[in-house]
């Protein structure tokens, strides 16, 4: 056995990356609930490819057939219907864990020096991951579907001079059609996941090549032993092996609790207009997104047109995404962890997360008066939370921050 | 804190309320209960099935509430050949569009997209109107072009109004209730049954999976438990010696 390892490490890196990722690959010991989060993720993304991979034997991406195909799956394929729901749910869940690893980061600083490409990386992901649910949401060719996508692309039509054909281009016809779902469905299962995954290496590679942050934000490896091993980093094998396995565990509780008894989570993973074929000729009465682009659909539809133009509201909607990106170079405070801000970092989030769901919930409502106002206040908070942060962060009243890693 | 709580928590029922401005009456949709779902499926195909296709579900499929294949052969195959042939009918979209006015729905999965409690309320709330091609109109879809088919059991009803009167004073005529006219072959009260049992059909028909997604549900969700107790001790175990 080890005469085999040896002849192949002497032909590829196994022991060495082996030990630089996980067994001397060291973690600060003080990882709590929110460092879930981050294998989590990579666990939803291998789940959605292999329910992915059954799901394409089966689907066919034809207008003509995708809904019937669907149904096929749930109904003759055996445990198509698993597969399926497995799918979707994993669709919603990706977010889900998404949403609360990007707010780890936002709590503890992950994106601060060094760790700013490590952000972009992820900030790249979750735009690459908008685009691939977008997309995935599109096959299964029903009503909200195919509603869905007529209205998400002509955002790209309020695009001045060159947004009518932009959109063309995009749906490769006049209306979401046939040519529209076999592009989707090409850039669904091959395109994006592809990016995707490279992107997720990308992430992990500059991950490791800095070490993680931690709850205190602290850099670890300031202080080492004679070993050169940091005094309070452990290997991630074993120890954070054995304890993401009981954070997959329970994630599966939830994620099978939904899958076996409510895979449509009350229309919101799958919703209800959705299980009528899609119909060009027949608009329903209330179109919104899914869940996850709720609160950017609510700002979009938060601004008002500007001479006949919706393009500021589209500009807006995609300044809002990107703008994360930012986030390394915005942040002035000399602290990391929300555990040592002051009181004006912790309003100013607090905030933050009151009109990101709160317009994640207008976004769902239909568009009356008063919405639109709240979702008008509420996407000022959004933005005032970025294009403030350099004046709050400096000025805030910070604690000091210890040597090594608490509790 | 607590009243956003709350507001997330409410939310979800509040959305698709906000669609319904008829109240809607709970559907008994039961999918273990397999005499109800055997009962449905029996008027399904007598009453529904010759104009309304339902054309991503097999009759053989049937056998999983207890129907074995000859009897769903002798019984319940007047539009198919073979058990596992899909429910179509041999009328045509076309002629149905000049007929109805538009092409009777495929059933399979209407119930999930409606809803049980939709379809219950109004597969009971036909009513006589004489303003409609058909002479039938309906309290939760006005003016459907699906006649009553069902009358002959449930009897006609006819529509009692009151006058509301909104907030600019203007006065409208609004639906009350309904009464029974004429009797049919059945009470109300078999009607309802009866209806409760399509209705219960129906809602199977839209997810057959749907009562074994629940079996293997709870399997999965043990295994789950203990595989939890397992892991929890391991990490424990690798954990004692960190400081």
């Amino acid at each position: 056995m080890e005469k085999l390892l040896n002849w192949v490490d002497e032909r590829f890196p196994l022991t060495a990356s082996y030990k630089a990722h996980l067994s001397e690959y060291f973690a600060p010991k003080n990882f709590n609930f929110w460092y879930f989060f981050g294998s989590l993720a990579l666990l939803v993304l291998v789940i959605q490819i292999v329910s992915g991979i059954f799901l394409t034997m089966h689907y066919k991406p034809d207008a003509a057939l995708a809904f019937a195909s669907v149904e096929y799956i749930m109904r003759d394929v055996d445990y198509g219907w698993l597969v399926r729901y497995i799918h979707s749910t994993g669709a919603s869940m990706f977010f889900v864990v998404v949403y609360l690893h990007m707010f780890r980061g936002l709590i503890y600083g992950s994106y601060r020096q060094p760790r700013e490409l490590i952000w972009i990386f992820g900030v790249i992901i979750y735009l690459v991951l908008m685009a691939e649910a977008f997309m995935g949401y599109l096959l299964p060719w029903g009503q909200m579907s195919y509603w869905g996508a007529q209205v998400i692309i002509n955002l790209f039509a309020a695009v001045p001079v060159i947004g009518e054909d932009l959109s063309i281009w995009i749906r490769g016809d006049y209306v979401v059609g046939d040519a529209t779902l076999n592009r989707f469905f090409a850039l669904h299962v091959i395109a994006l996941p592809l990016v995707l995954l490279g992107l997720v290496v990308a992430h992990l590679v500059a991950l490791h090549e800095v070490g993680s942050n931690n709850p205190d934000g602290v850099e670890i490896k300031k202080l080492k032993d004679e070993h050169g091993k940091p005094l309070d980093g452990i290997p991630f094998h074993p120890y954070y092996t054995v304890k993401d396995i009981l954070g997959v565990v329970v994630f599966l509780m939830v994620f099978a609790a939904i899958v076996f008894f409510a895979p449509e989570m009350g229309g919101y993973f799958l919703e209800y207009n959705n299980f009528i074929p899609a119909d060009p000729l027949k608009t329903p009465e209330h179109i919104a997104p899914v869940w996850y682009f709720t609160p950017y659909y609510a700002i979009l539809r938060a601004v008002p047109p500007i001479l006949g133009s919706q393009f500021p509201g589209v500009a807006l909607m995609g300044v809002a995404v990107l703008i994360f990106f930012l986030l390394p170079w915005l942040d002035k405070s000399p602290v990391k962890s929300i555990r040592y801000r002051g009181p004006k970092f912790k309003i100013a989030l607090t905030l933050f997360v009151i009109a990101f769901i709160g317009l994640g919930i207008l976004g769902i409502l239909p568009a009356t008066e008063l919405y639109t106002w709240i979702s008008r206040v509420l996407s000022v908070v959004y933005f005032a939370f970025f294009l403030l942060m350099p004046w709050y962060t400096r000025n805030d009243s910070v604690k000091p921050v210890p040597e090594r890693v608490t509790k | 804190m607590k009243k956003l709580l709350f507001l997330l928590l409410a939310l979800p029922t509040a959305v698709w309320a906000a669609g319904a401005s008829v109240p809607l009456d709970r559907a008994p949709v039961n999918p273990h209960n397999q005499e109800s779902l055997q009962r449905g499926a029996s008027v399904f195909v007598n009453y529904c099935l010759s104009c309304h296709a339902a054309g991503y579900m097999r009759y053989n499929r049937m056998q999983d509430f207890g129907l074995s294949e000859a009897l769903i052969k002798e019984n319940l195959l007047f539009a198919a050949d073979k058990p596992g042939e899909t429910m179509q009918v041999s009328m045509r979209a076309k002629d149905a569009k000049e007929w109805f006015g538009v092409a009777p729905p495929d059933l399979s999965v209407i119930t999930r997209s409606r809803g049980a409690d939709w379809v219950y309320t109004y597969l009971r709330g036909f009513y006589r109107d004489n303003s409609r091609p058909m002479g039938w109109n309906n309290k939760v879809f006005d003016n459907v072009g699906m006649p009553h088919v069902l009358h002959d059991l449930q009897g006609q009803m006819v529509p009692v109004y009151r006058v509301e009167k909104s907030a600019d004073g203007v006065e409208h005529k609004m639906l009350d209730r309904l009464e029974l006219a004429r009797p049919g072959s059945m009470t109300l009260a078999e009607y309802d049954a009866l209806v409760g049992d399509l209705v219960n059909y129906l809602a199977w028909m839209g997810e057959p999976a749907k009562s074994q997604r629940m079996h293997i549900g709870v399997a999965v969700l043990l295994f789950l438990g203990l595989f939890y107790v397992v892991a929890f001790y391991l990490k424990k175990e690798y954990w004692k010696d960190v400081h």
